[in-house]
């Protein structure tokens, strides 16, 4: 099956029993296999009027009581910028899957980017931590759809799964486990009465327990700055302080928990490729040509990309001469990478406007330059 | 001392009968936002009774809006309650439904809310006669901003933003609501407190889309700006110019300024609800 499909079985495996959706190519075959599957389990699909509204009732059926979904490409990615943002500061858990195609704008509908990557860490407005993953093939779009389902009921935060046209798209063979065999982390519920109850105070971890509506607890959800019994407190930059501090905290201080990357000979490694999505896969071939002709260079592929594993480059740079980084973008993790190597090792980005992979030759050829001294920097 | 005792005891006798109403509301968080001369007290206070007499059970009644003045009423009422993103109550309701079809959910929305930012869905809601029941306050003006032009603005009407008279057509909600397909459509002002209150529980017992506009004075405002300097104007306004005419043809039922003002109960169909048809 190709990444799309098993994007929505994933969903389905993990509990998910609500997909509100806006066909957009290249991410509309989730929404088809949605629509296919949801009866079969007793679930909802629901096609929406736009992406604004898609985003909307995913964290309504969230606070139904629902693991709920929703996958869209950039424009409509663009459209639910304004809904993700109530879904962080009401900690609603939902999976958000953007795969991303060719832009700005309408872009290249049917062809492959990953332009939308810093619009996923900072495109809804105000300060704000995000959970982002990024599948390299039909399995992980797989196994990442259920990570990401178990991190957003974990930290109660919408998680986005940041996948590509070309894994999207691609088909392959899928292993789709037993749901039994599947660690799938339950919404947590509040164990007090509702007079004691607090929808909006964390835990140890910052993550508050989660009652929905119509099990009598009387909640209040807003998108205003609350305090911990979810009362709108907007005149109290005190409890604006709190609130926030306590949304990017719950994120930040449990970074080792959510961080997860692969890589690849890094022992020896004096260049280290950076990379993620397809771009990751794309990469491989050129390393192997280069380790082929005795270049000692490593693969680092990023499966979280927000929270960005800042500590790891930060090590490595104190390593390595330089990191290369390709990705369908004219610059943006490459950004992050640049400023956590703080000047300790070069980044050297290989640029791809978007339509297609990257030509293995030009990366390798990246590659090369960077273990003889040459290149430097992100914007040229 | 038992003089003091005894006038305490007077006292607490006094504070101890409750308002029918109290136990709807979350008493901790009053006193409310909204003006003197406001019709939102009225309108929220004709939904409480309705909600009574409904027969509903308030653990599985959620109440959701957007943004503006009438939006306030999510965090006044004491039921499960969400104050959503500008215009996007429905949609955000229409989840929440339908991930626990149990639930009665309620929009309580603005002109401006609902009809504006969230025009799109609020036909597509009603044109799926999707299971909510929408309530809309329409005082013809943006409130909380501070008297700005509404969709709903009359012409010739003076906003903040069109000081020399909105000159743009508006949109007759109960029109739009009918003609998108909504299964129930009712107009009342915030003078017809129990046809309102009447109308309001038939709303919430009507499976599909239910459509309540509530004509509402907004003295600190639309008044303001436009000869009617006090609620107390306003309603007298809508003692004289409100026609009742039930199963008026809601294209007749425009609203001009200083025109009269039909009010009654448009449309009241018998067709599947959103929840009816998936069960196919």
């Amino acid at each position: 099956m190709n990444g799309d499909e098993a994007c929505a079985e994933a969903a389905l495996s993990a509990g998910s029993r609500f997909f509100a959706g806006y066909p957009i190519t290249p991410a509309t075959e989730i929404a088809e296999r949605m629509a296919e599957r949801m009866p079969d389990v007793g679930g909802t699909y629901i096609q929406m009027e736009d992406e604004l509204a898609s985003m909307n009732a995913v964290l309504g059926a969230a606070w139904g009581g629902a693991k709920a979904m929703t996958a869209t490409s950039g424009p409509g990615f663009s459209l639910m910028m304004e809904n993700l943002g109530l879904g962080l500061i009401t900690e609603t858990p939902c999976v958000v899957v953007d795969v991303q195609r060719g832009g700005p704008s309408t872009g290249l509908p049917t062809l492959v980017g990953q332009g939308d990557m810093m619009q996923a860490r900072w495109g809804s407005h105000g300060p704000y931590e995000i959970i982002a993953l990024c599948p390299t093939s039909p399995q992980e779009m797989f196994d990442l759809t259920i990570e990401a389902f178990n991190l957003s009921e974990k930290y109660r935060t919408p998680v986005l799964l940041m996948a590509d046209e070309s894994v999207g798209h691609m088909a392959e063979r899928v292993v789709i486990p037993p749901v039994e065999s599947l660690e799938l982390y339950p919404r947590r519920k509040p164990t007090v009465p509702p007079d004691q109850y607090r929808p909006f105070e964390g835990d140890d971890a910052g993550v508050p327990a989660m009652a929905c509506a119509g099990e009598g607890y009387h909640l209040h959800v807003t998108g205003l700055t609350h305090d911990e019994r979810g009362y709108p407190v907007t005149t109290d930059p005190a409890v604006q302080e709190r609130l926030v501090h306590r949304l990017i905290e719950k994120i930040r201080a449990n970074r080792a928990d959510i961080i997860r990357v692969e890589s690849r000979w890094l022992d020896d490694a004096e260049v280290i490729v950076v990379a993620y999505g397809i771009s990751a896969r794309v990469a491989l071939l050129p390393i192997e040509m280069a380790r082929a002709q005795g270049i000692q260079v490593g693969w680092l592929k990023l499966v979280t990309v927000w929270p960005f594993p800042e500590d790891l480059i930060r090590q490595l740079a104190r390593r390595v001469q330089a990191f290369v980084v390709p990705e369908i973008n004219y610059g943006q993790i490459a950004l992050e990478v640049e400023r956590c190597a703080a000047g300790r090792a070069r980044t050297i980005l290989v640029p791809h406007a978007g339509g297609d992979i990257h030509d293995p030759r030009v990366v390798l050829e990246a590659i090369r330059q960077a273990v003889e001294g040459q290149g430097d920097g992100v914007t040229g | 001392m038992e003089t003091n005792g005894r006038l305490t005891a007077v006292n607490e006798s006094v504070a101890e009968p409750q308002h029918p109403m109290d136990r709807f509301l979350r008493q901790d968080r009053l006193p409310h936002i909204w003006c003197s001369g406001c019709g939102l007290g009225t309108a929220l206070n004709c939904f409480l009774g309705a909600l009574i007499k409904s027969k509903l059970d308030p653990d599985k009644v959620a109440v959701v809006s957007g943004i503006g003045c009438s939006g306030r009423v999510a965090g006044y009422v004491n039921m499960d309650s969400f104050h959503t993103t500008h215009g996007r109550a429905i949609p955000f309701a229409t989840g929440l439904k339908l991930a626990n079809p149990a639930l009665k959910v309620v929009v309580f929305s603005g002109d401006g809310d609902l009809i504006a930012i969230g025009g799109n869905h609020f036909i597509h809601a009603a044109r799926r006669n999707m299971d909510l029941t929408v309530i809309c306050v329409n005082n013809f003006i943006y409130g909380m901003t501070g008297g700005q032009l509404a969709p709903t603005t009359p012409t010739a009407a003076r906003t903040s933003t069109s000081p020399a008279g909105n000159r743009d057509h508006p949109f007759n909600l109960a029109y739009l609501a009918a003609a998108s397909g909504a299964a129930y459509v009712a107009r009342w002002t915030t003078l017809h407190v129990r046809r309102l209150e009447r109308a309001l529980t038939e709303a919430l017992l009507k499976p599909g889309f239910s459509f309540v506009e509530i004509i509402s004075p907004c003295p600190t405002l639309y008044g303001r700006l436009n000869k009617q300097k006090s609620g107390l104007e306003q309603m007298q306004y809508y003692k004289d110019r409100s026609v009742i005419q039930h199963g008026a043809d809601p294209r007749q039922a425009d609203i001009a300024l200083n025109g009269q003002i039909v009010v009654g109960k448009f449309v009241d169909l018998d067709k599947p609800s959103y929840l009816e048809l998936q069960k196919g």
